[in-house]
């Protein structure tokens, strides 16, 4: 099997160099492989974290799964690397994944000098301050002088420092590697303030806290984060998949299609349902995908709202609302393209 | 060079040049150049990996970045420094608190080290016990493990800030750290640090006269309470002339935190307390066979000459015990440097740890990880030279 | 006049109490000075004050093995509850729960590996397939997918198993590589010792976790696109070739030890370099090397716990990540003790084993 990846990588390879612009080689390799590689967060409940079983669940797993099914109808088809914030990058560019979907920001140096392409935001988040109610402290502005506990090698820890500059306060960093650290740290008392992405401050008082209800979460957000799946420059054709992957799952939650009634959709008369579903074929053979892409990812994931709701939602520990997630007709952001 | 012309030489003597590998030189010549040729070309195969990965991916590559804006704030500097800086200058803090945490972690655990040591040799048989039982225990349980106990003990057993433990008057201890009343900004504390460096001077040039001078005349010269009088008087004498001054800066709560005042961070107390507590184990075998590597029939002779046992100590028994001491110490101040990389576990800001956040943010790992190994490189060997340059002066001198 | 003559032998007279028996050796121990009578009284005051404290900790006050958290904390006092909450966590990380005998058994393995290897009377030829033997068996047990064993992924190995493979494992592979670079540095061949002497004052200049870090965010870079080593292999490589630099050295010093007499008489014997060095040198120059051998591998088996720091779940990263359990927080006296324990025993017996190790070869110079 090992001599088979390489064969097929090795060819994948000749072929790439020619023809990089056209198609890349990593869509050759996932199908000779049969599995999706992918990199996700190794501790987020919410977005991406092991259940007691073993079983990855998240937002940034599931569209891992959603990937799978795109390209094998399968949503168990997936490898899941747990990568850190520091191995996160170098995995990607290496190839040791093929997609990168651990709640990471779209910046322009990760756009550029770190060699990305990021696919649609899968979660508009920004970031916030969590401190112990005791502390009496009401917004973010009061926080001058503080100590507050970060994770190093996160755009968080640039965002604090330029909040703290711009509003002339000072703060004292306390900057740990992995998160489990940097929580331990805010709960045993070292800091005054926890910062983090807000669903991530979320998760982190649902999940880690002893008390949740002794926490409260700061109202100011204090930079936008953008969370979107990532892969590497120079295959065009992969990234298109990941990016048309997404959209269709907003598309199917705009046009009131979810993983119980797609079936019902399937005859649909709506030429946009038609292209979506694959009824009126092209748009699966464009992307170098079966015409029943979109289908099968409706059908086995559900669409945005679904696996918003599933993984992140009221409903669940993190009780997360909507907000900017909600669809642009409802006056969030999530706005896919048209599928023609 | 010239023994191998001669050797082509007598292969060219007997009939030519022999290109068989019976022929030893010949031999010698092939197997080089073929390992040499395997490494250059695996270390060639990977940076042509490399840099194709690299170029595909369109990477950025180089150290322009350290020109760059670092953005992010460091817990704590020797030196000024704000988000505003550079990553270089961020690197620089990191080195400097490698450097500030590596001296006196070897200073520390040199002293402690010692007393164990010798404690370990003591006639007292508890003593002995206690220093045996201290060396066992810590030597077999991972240095990362000793960091994080410490680390917990701050930080999990330690009153919270604002139920700060006040043992004497002015200093606090508390998860926060230790906090300190040092003496306020003055200009006399410039002047004193003038007079212990000049201080310093004289104390090397009354050394060396007295030297010459008991070499010459055999009268002794006392030394050492000069030596202390010098380094205690000249600043004294700058501290009276600069009227005494005597204001404090005391920490004080004010708002989140204590004010003013010097800090000992939970995670700088972790990672010095840990390096000192781990190393001194191994330092205390080091001076414990040192000591014991001294002939006792030295000791006897020094007595018979009629020393007494303080001069035993210091005139036959160290020197000697130095030179079987000062290679294998040499080795733990290298692996005390190198632990200090553990930092990084508990956020304490050395240099791996604000490399690993720079090749974050940058995404340039592989410079990264080259200036993390090519500073440690740079450390040991500066620790090296340093202990060989000492290794040479306290060797014997053969005549 | 009559003189007592005595018939028969003298009982035996105890000596006198000053010089023997309890109150002498406290003498001459003790207090045979007016300062070592001083410092035994003071740390005799330290020990009566920090003891029973710990004492009541550990045993009076502790908590058995059923209680809640909750109880615990308002208790006081160890929670060896926790301990046997997360008792097969922390030995077997995440590794499916019903299929942990796997790794207990490999542990087993190991164990008994490290035991047979002690013994000089099985220092034989076999001994090697015995280790290839085992390091088969273990292969089989962690992965399964074979003989009707579930496959488990590497990523979920954790716990002790996976500190003993790194460690063990990565000694095995670093020897034959050590041998070659002590071989190499002492070499007459220039290009070779130079590239051996670079690799090892390279790797021993730099700390472990640069050797990591470079495992875990170069290695990957360096070959090519779409080829991936997993993280735990590259962790691995990256222990090999810290312990090939650090045995090299030990061995090293083994070889400088076999005085020159030997390779002029080997080579008198007309033996190429290879059965010089075969028959003659490297059984002799190992021999003397074991001690620092055997102390090298206690503290490359205690750097296995870096490897926490590339998000790898050794036996300390088990124990973290039990601790960060928001039920289970913060009793991490219990959790470092516990682990502490493991790691201590495993080093000071194999320092042990250095050390008579150490005295049976110099009785065997002497003779």
């Amino acid at each position: 099997m090992k001599s088979g990846i390489l064969a097929a990588t090795a060819a994948a390879l000749v072929f790439g160099a020619v023809t990089t612009a056209q198609a890349g080689p990593t869509l050759d390799a996932v199908k000779a492989r049969g599995f999706v590689q992918c990199g996700v967060n190794a501790g987020l409940p919410g977005f991406g974290n092991p259940d007691s079983a073993g079983n990855w669940t998240g937002l940034d797993v599931d569209y891992c799964r959603a990937m799978a099914v795109a390209l094998f109808n399968d949503p168990n088809k997936v490898k899941f690397t747990p990568l850190s914030a520091q191995q996160r990058f170098p995995a990607i560019q290496s190839g040791e994944v093929d997609l990168l979907s651990r709640n990471t920001t779209v910046t322009l140096t990760r756009d550029t000098s770190v060699g990305l392409n990021f696919a649609p935001v899968t979660y508009y988040d920004g970031q916030g301050f969590m401190v112990h109610k005791k502390l009496g402290v009401k917004s973010a502005k009061e926080l001058n002088g503080a100590t507050v506990c970060v994770q190093s090698g996160t755009t968080t820890e640039l965002n604090l420092a330029d909040y703290f500059r711009s509003n002339n306060m000072n703060y004292n960093p306390v900057v740990i590697e992995s998160n489990d650290e940097v929580n331990a740290a805010f709960f045993a008392g070292r800091c005054d303030v926890l910062t983090t992405d807000a669903s991530g401050l979320a998760g982190t008082r649902a999940g880690v806290a002893p008390v949740p209800d002794d926490y409260v979460i700061l109202p100011e957000i204090i930079s936008k984060e953008p969370l979107a799946p990532a892969v590497r420059h120079g295959d065009d054709q992969w990234f298109d998949i990941v990016k048309w992957v997404v959209y269709a799952t907003i598309q199917a939650e705009e046009s009131g299609i979810n993983s119980k009634n797609v079936d019902e959709f399937v005859n649909s008369k709506n030429p946009e349902i038609q292209r979506l579903l694959g009824s009126s074929p092209g748009m699966g053979k464009a992307l170098g995908l079966d015409e029943k892409w979109a289908y099968n990812v409706i059908k086995k994931m559900g669409n945005y709202g679904e696996i918003f709701d599933r993984n992140v939602g009221p409903k669940t520990p993190l009780k997360l609302e909507r907000g900017l997630n909600a669809l642009w007709t409802n006056g969030g952001l999530q706005y896919a393209m048209p599928v023609r | 060079m010239a023994s191998e012309t001669r050797d082509t030489r007598r292969g060219a003597a007997q009939g030519g040049m022999s290109f068989s590998l019976s022929d030893p030189t010949f031999r010698a010549i092939f197997y080089q150049i073929l390992v040499v040729g395997i490494v250059v070309a695996v270390g060639w195969y990977l940076i042509a990996n490399t840099l194709d990965n690299l170029s595909r991916r369109s990477i950025a590559t180089g150290f322009g970045f350290l020109e760059r804006e670092a953005s992010f704030g460091i817990g704590e500097s020797l030196i000024d420094y704000s988000p505003r800086d550079t990553y270089g200058r961020a690197f620089l803090v990191g080195v400097l608190n490698t450097l500030k945490v590596s001296i006196l972690g070897i200073v520390l655990a040199t002293v402690l080290g010692t007393v164990i040591g010798i404690a370990r040799l003591s006639s007292n048989w508890l003593i002995a016990k206690l220093a045996s039982v201290y060396v066992e225990i810590i030597r077999n349980i991972p240095p990362l493990l000793q960091l994080f106990f410490w680390y917990a003990i701050v930080t999990e057993s330690m009153p919270p800030v604002r139920q700060a433990l006040n043992p004497i008057p002015g200093v606090f201890l508390s998860q926060r750290g230790l906090f300190v009343p040092v003496p306020a900004a003055d200009p006399v504390w410039k002047f004193m640090g003038i007079a212990l460096a000049l201080a310093v001077i004289v104390v090397i040039f009354v050394r060396r006269w007295a030297k010459d001078r008991q070499a010459r005349t055999g009268q002794p010269f006392p030394t050492g309470w000069t030596t202390l009088g010098l380094l205690i008087g000249f600043p004294l004498i700058a501290y009276i002339g600069g009227g005494m001054p005597t204001a404090l800066d005391v920490p004080e709560l004010a708002g989140f935190n204590f004010r003013g005042g010097a800090v000992v961070s939970p995670e700088f107390f972790a990672i010095l307390i840990g390096l000192t507590v781990y190393t001194a184990a191994f330092i205390a075998e080091v001076v414990r066979s040192g000591i014991l590597a001294v002939n006792w029939g030295q000791t006897e002779a020094a007595r018979a000459l009629g020393l007494p046992s303080t001069e035993t100590l210091r005139l036959v028994v160290l020197p000697q015990a130095l030179r079987v001491i000062v290679p294998p110490l040499t080795s733990q101040y290298l692996n005390l440097a190198k632990n200090s990389s553990l930092a990084l576990a508990i956020g304490y800001p050395d240099l791996v740890s604000i490399a690993n956040t720079t090749l974050n943010q940058t995404g340039q790992a592989i410079e990264g990880v080259a200036m993390i190994m090519g500073t440690y490189l740079t450390i040991s060997l500066g620790i090296s030279i340093f202990m060989n340059w000492y290794n040479k002066r306290i060797a014997l001198v053969e005549r | 006049m009559t003189e007592s003559v005595h018939t028969g032998s003298i009982p035996d007279e105890r000596p006198p109490a000053n010089t023997v028996g309890p109150v002498a050796w406290l003498r001459n121990n003790l207090f045979n000075t007016w300062y070592n009578a001083l410092l035994t009284i003071l740390i005799l005051y330290g020990l009566a004050r920090a003891i029973p404290p710990l004492l009541d900790w550990l045993i009076v006050h502790a908590n058995g093995f059923d209680t809640t958290p909750q109880e615990c904390r308002t208790n006081g006092g160890a929670c060896w509850a926790f301990v046997s909450e997360k008792l097969r966590f922390i030995l077997f990380g995440t590794f499916p729960y019903d299929e942990q005998w796997r790794p207990l058994l490999t542990i087993v393995i190991f164990i008994t590996l490290l035991l047979v290897s002690c013994d000089r009377r099985f220092w034989k030829w076999w001994l090697g397939l015995l280790w290839a033997a085992g390091f088969a068996a273990v292969a089989i047990l962690m992965w399964g997918g074979v003989l009707g064993l579930t496959y488990v992924e590497n990523t979920n190995w954790g716990g002790l198993p996976l500190t003993l493979i790194l460690s063990v494992i990565g000694l095995a592979v670093a020897f034959p590589a050590s041998i070659l670079l002590a071989l190499g540095r002492r070499s007459d061949m220039p290009a070779i010792k130079v590239m051996s002497v670079t690799y090892i004052e390279l790797i021993r200049g730099v700390p472990l976790i640069s050797l990591l870090f470079m495992a875990s965010v170069m290695f990957p870079l360096f070959l090519p696109t779409g080829v991936s080593i997993d993280k735990l292999l590259r962790a691995q490589i990256a222990f090999i070739m810290f312990a090939a630099a650090y045995m090299a050295e030990a061995i090293r010093g083994g070889l400088q030890a076999i005085p020159k007499g030997q390779y002029e008489a080997a080579d008198g014997l007309g033996l190429n370099y290879w059965q010089k060095m075969r028959k003659i040198i490297l059984p002799q120059a190992l021999a003397i090397a074991i001690p620092p051998l055997v102390n090298t591998f206690i503290s490359f088996f205690k750097d296995t716990s870096l490897v926490i720091i590339i998000g790898l779940y050794d036996l300390l990263g088990t124990a973290k990540a039990a601790l960060t359990d928001p039920a289970w927080r913060g009793f991490y006296r219990e959790a470092y003790l516990f682990i502490g324990v493991i790691y201590w025993v495993f080093c000071f017996y194999m320092s042990k084993y250095s050390q008579k190790l150490e005295r049976d070869l110099r009785r065997g110079h002497r003779r």
